[in-house]
C-alpha cells in the first residue's frame, strides 16, 4: 500500500517530514546540517547502544524475507524462463517483455484495465463530491448519514462483488428482473459490457465511502471566514461550493484520483474474482487478474513476472506523482 | 451565515436517502437472501421481504460449510495482523525517530521503500517465499555449496503464521507513527532523561500513552483489512480448513449448471461481513479520525 495523506495533514507538520518526502530534492539543495537539524530525528534523542537496531530488528527481517527478496527476485524472474514444473531456468533477457508486448490478450487487458480504472474514478470522485456536498450543506441529521455510508468500508471486496453479482445476476437477481422487466436485456454472463459496468459498479460502491470520508473532512477545513465573505458577495451556496470549496480541496481531490487509481489498478483482484472471473471471453480480466491468471493457473511464469515488472513500474509511477503533486499542493492557504 | 434554502435543504436530503439506500439495497438483500429456502429464491420475481428460513440456513453454513472454522481462522489472522503490525512498528517508529545510531536513515528509506509496492505486484515470488521461508538460506547454500543448507525447507502454507507475517511486511504503520512521533514536544524525552528515564522506560510510561488514540485508530483500520484479506489467503491454503471466512465464500459460489445456492452463500456472507460491521458502527469516531489522520 502506498503512504497516502490527505491535506499533508500529518506530513507537512514539520519541514523535516516535508524534506524527507522528497529523497532527490533532499541530496540537492538540503545537506544534513551534523547535530541539531538532522532529518526525521527528534532534537532530544538517547545515543549509542544496541538498542535501536534490536527494536528495528523485527521490521527490517520482516521486510527482508516478505517484501526484499520476492521484489528483487520478481525482477530477476522476468528476465528468466521457467517450465512450469519449475526443474530448468534460463536467461532470456528482454524475451519475456517483448513477448508480453506482442502478445494481443495482453494489449486487450491494458485496455480493459484503462477503462474499467477510468470509469470506477470518475463515477467514485463524483458520487463522493456530491454526497459530501449535501452532508455539509444540511444542518440536521449529519451523524446519521455519515454512519450508514460509510458501511461499505467495513465489507470486504469480495463480498461487494458476490452483493452485486446476485443483484444483477439475470436468472435470480431482484434488479436484473427489474432491468428486464423494463425491456433492457441485462446478461453480463454474455456481454462484455455488462460485465464491466458490473464490476465497474461493484468497485465503486466499496470504495465510494473512503473518498466520502475525506472529502467531508476537506470541506470542513475550508475556513468559515472565506466563505462568510462570499455569502456577503452575494454567493449562494452551489456558487460558493464550486468557487471556493472545490479550488480550495483541490489537494484532497488530487490525492483521491491517485488513490483511486492505486485502488482500481491492485485492490480489485477481489471483485473480478468474485463477480466475473475476467469473463466473459476475458473482457474484464484487469492486469492484476491476468498476473494472478498466468501465475497460478497457466503458469505461464515467465510472462506473469514480465508483467508484475510492468506493474512495479506503474505503481512506482503512482507514488511519485503522488509526492510530486502533494509536494507542490494547489492550495490558497490563509 | 443564516441562510434560508428550502429547496436545496430538501434537495440535499433527497440526495442523501438515495445514497443511503444504494448502499443499504445490497445488505439488506443478503439478509432477505438468506433468510429464505431454496424454493423461495427461484421464483420470479423474487420476494422483498425476508423469509423465516435464517436459522436453518445458518445451520447449514456452520455445519456443512463449516463455516465456524473458517470465522475464528479470520478473527485469528486479524487479530494477529493488527497485534503483529502495531508491535513492530511502535518499536520500530521508537527507533528511527528517538536514537541517533549508524544507518539510521539507511533504516528509514528500506522501511520507507516498502510503502511503493502493494502485495499483488509481487505475489508470484511472495508465495514461493512463503512456501518456503528457508528459501534465502538455500541460494546461500547454493552459492556456497552447503548441501546442508539447500536441503533446508520451512512451508508456512496453510498456517496462521504464513497467512499473518507478509501482510505484517509493509511499512504503513510504521510510517505512520513515525510522523505521530515528530510532532510530539521535544521537552518531554529531555524531561525523561533528566528524570533519568532509561529509553525502554520513556517509550512504555510516556510514548504508549500519548500514542493511546493513534494506536485504537489504526488497530480498527488493521482488523478490517486483515478481515477482508482475499488474494494472499486465497493462493496460501490449500486445505480448506485453513482458509479464511472470505475464502470459504469464494468456495460457496454457485456454479453455473448446479442448483444456485444463494441462499446459504447469502447467510455466510451475512455471517462474515457481520464482525467487521458491527466494530464499525460501535468504533466509529475513532476509525474516521484514524482513517483521515492516516491516509490508508
Amino acid at each position: 500500500m502506498l503512504a497516502r495523506n490527505s491535506e499533508g495533514l500529518a506530513l507537512t507538520a514539520n519541514a523535516d517530514a516535508r524534506r524527507l518526502r522528497w529523497p532527490l530534492r533532499r541530496r540537492a539543495d538540503a545537506p544534513i546540517r551534523g547535530g541539531q537539524a538532522e532529518s526525521g530525528l527528534k532534537r532530544a534523542h538517547f545515543t549509542g547502544s544496541w538498542l535501536p537496531f534490536w527494536l528495528l530488528a523485527p521490521q527490517l527481517f520482516i521486510l527482508l524475507l516478505f517484501f526484499f527478496i520476492p521484489s528483487v527476485r520478481a525482477l530477476l524472474q522476468a528476465f528468466q524462463l521457467t517450465d512450469p514444473f519449475g526443474a530448468t531456468t534460463q536467461w532470456v533477457g528482454f524475451q519475456n517483455f517483448e513477448r508480453l508486448f506482442r502478445s494481443g490478450v495482453y494489449w486487450s487487458s491494458v485496455q480493459v484495465t484503462l477503462l474499467f480504472t477510468l470509469a470506477q474514478n470518475i463515477l467514485t470522485l463524483s458520487v463522493a463530491l456530491v454526497l459530501a456536498f449535501a452532508t455539509n450543506h444540511i444542518a440536521r441529521g449529519r451523524g446519521a448519514y455519515r454512519t450508514i455510508l460509510l458501511l461499505p468500508y467495513a465489507i470486504a471486496p469480495a463480498i461487494a462483488g458476490i452483493m452485486l453479482a446476485f443483484l444483477f445476476n439475470p436468472r435470480v437477481g431482484p434488479v436484473a428482473q427489474m432491468l428486464q422487466g423494463l425491456g433492457f436485456d441485462w446478461d453480463p454472463n454474455r456481454n462484455s459490457g455488462h460485465a464491466l459496468a458490473l464490476i465497474v459498479m461493484a468497485a465503486s460502491w466499496k470504495h465510494i465511502c473512503y473518498n466520502y470520508i475525506f472529502l467531508v473532512a476537506a470541506l470542513l477545513s475550508v475556513p468559515r471566514s472565506i466563505l462568510e465573505s462570499a455569502y456577503l458577495d452575494g454567493a449562494g451556496p452551489i456558487q460558493r461550493f464550486l468557487r471556493i470549496c472545490l479550488p480550495m480541496i483541490s489537494p484532497t481531490l488530487f490525492f483521491l484520483v491517485v488513490i483511486n487509481f492505486v485502488y482500481g489498478l491492485f485492490e480489485t483482484f477481489a471483485i473480478v474474482d468474485a463477480t466475473t472471473r475476467g469473463g466473459p471471453a476475458g473482457s474484464t480480466s484487469i492486469l492484476v487478474y491476468k498476473v494472478y491468471q498466468d501465475g497460478f493457473v497457466t503458469l505461464d511464469l515467465g510472462s506473469s513476472a514480465a508483467q508484475s515488472v510492468v506493474l512495479m513500474a506503474l505503481a512506482l509511477a503512482l507514488t511519485f506523482a503522488q509526492f510530486r503533486f502533494i509536494e507542490r499542493r494547489v492550495n490558497y492557504s490563509v | 451565515m443564516n441562510e434560508r434554502t428550502p429547496v436545496l435543504d430538501f434537495a440535499c436530503h433527497a440526495i442523501l436517502v438515495v445514497g443511503a439506500a444504494i448502499v443499504c439495497l445490497p445488505i439488506y438483500f443478503v439478509f432477505v437472501t438468506g433468510s429464505q429456502s431454496q424454493q423461495e429464491i427461484m421464483q420470479v420475481p423474487l420476494s422483498w421481504l425476508p423469509g423465516d428460513q435464517f436459522l436453518a440456513n445458518m445451520q447449514t453454513v456452520l455445519s456443512s460449510a463449516k463455516f465456524g472454522k473458517l470465522l475464528l481462522n479470520s478473527f485469528v489472522v486479524a487479530c494477529g495482523i493488527t497485534l503483529g503490525k502495531l508491535a513492530v512498528s511502535l518499536i520500530a517508529a521508537f527507533a528511527v525517530t528517538y536514537f541517533r545510531f549508524p544507518f539510521r536513515l539507511t533504516a528509514f528509506w528500506l522501511i520507507f521503500m516498502s510503502l511503493m509496492l502493494p502485495i499483488e505486484v509481487r505475489i508470484v515470488p511472495t508465495y514461493e517465499s512463503a512456501a518456503n521461508v528457508a528459501l534465502p538460506l538455500n541460494i546461500l547454500g547454493g552459492w556456497l555449496g552447503w548441501q546442508a543448507l539447500i536441503d533446508l525447507d520451512w512451508n508456512l502454507v496453510n498456517t496462521y503464521s504464513g497467512l499473518i507475517l507478509p501482510l505484517i511486511a509493509s511499512a504503513t504503520a510504521t510510517f505512520l507513527f513515525r510522523q505521530f512521533f515528530l510532532t510530539l514536544p521535544d521537552e518531554l524525552c529531555e524531561a525523561a532523561r533528566i528524570d533519568g528515564a532509561s529509553p525502554w522506560q520513556f517509550f512504555r510510561l510516556i510514548l504508549l500513552p500519548l500514542s493511546r488514540s493513534n494506536i485504537v485508530a489504526l488497530a480498527i483500520i488493521l482488523f478490517l483489512m486483515g478481515w477482508n484479506q482475499y488474494l494472499w489467503p486465497l493462493l496460501l491454503t490449500t486445505d480448506p480448513d485453513m482458509a479464511t471466512a472470505v475464502i470459504g465464500l469464494k468456495k460457496l459460489m454457485p456454479q453455473s449448471d448446479s442448483l444456485p445456492t444463494w441462499h446459504v452463500l447469502m447467510n455466510a456472507a451475512f455471517l462474515t461481513m457481520l464482525p467487521p460491521t458491527i466494530v464499525i458502527l460501535l468504533l466509529q469516531r475513532w476509525f474516521v479520525k484514524g482513517l483521515v489522520d492516516s491516509g490508508k
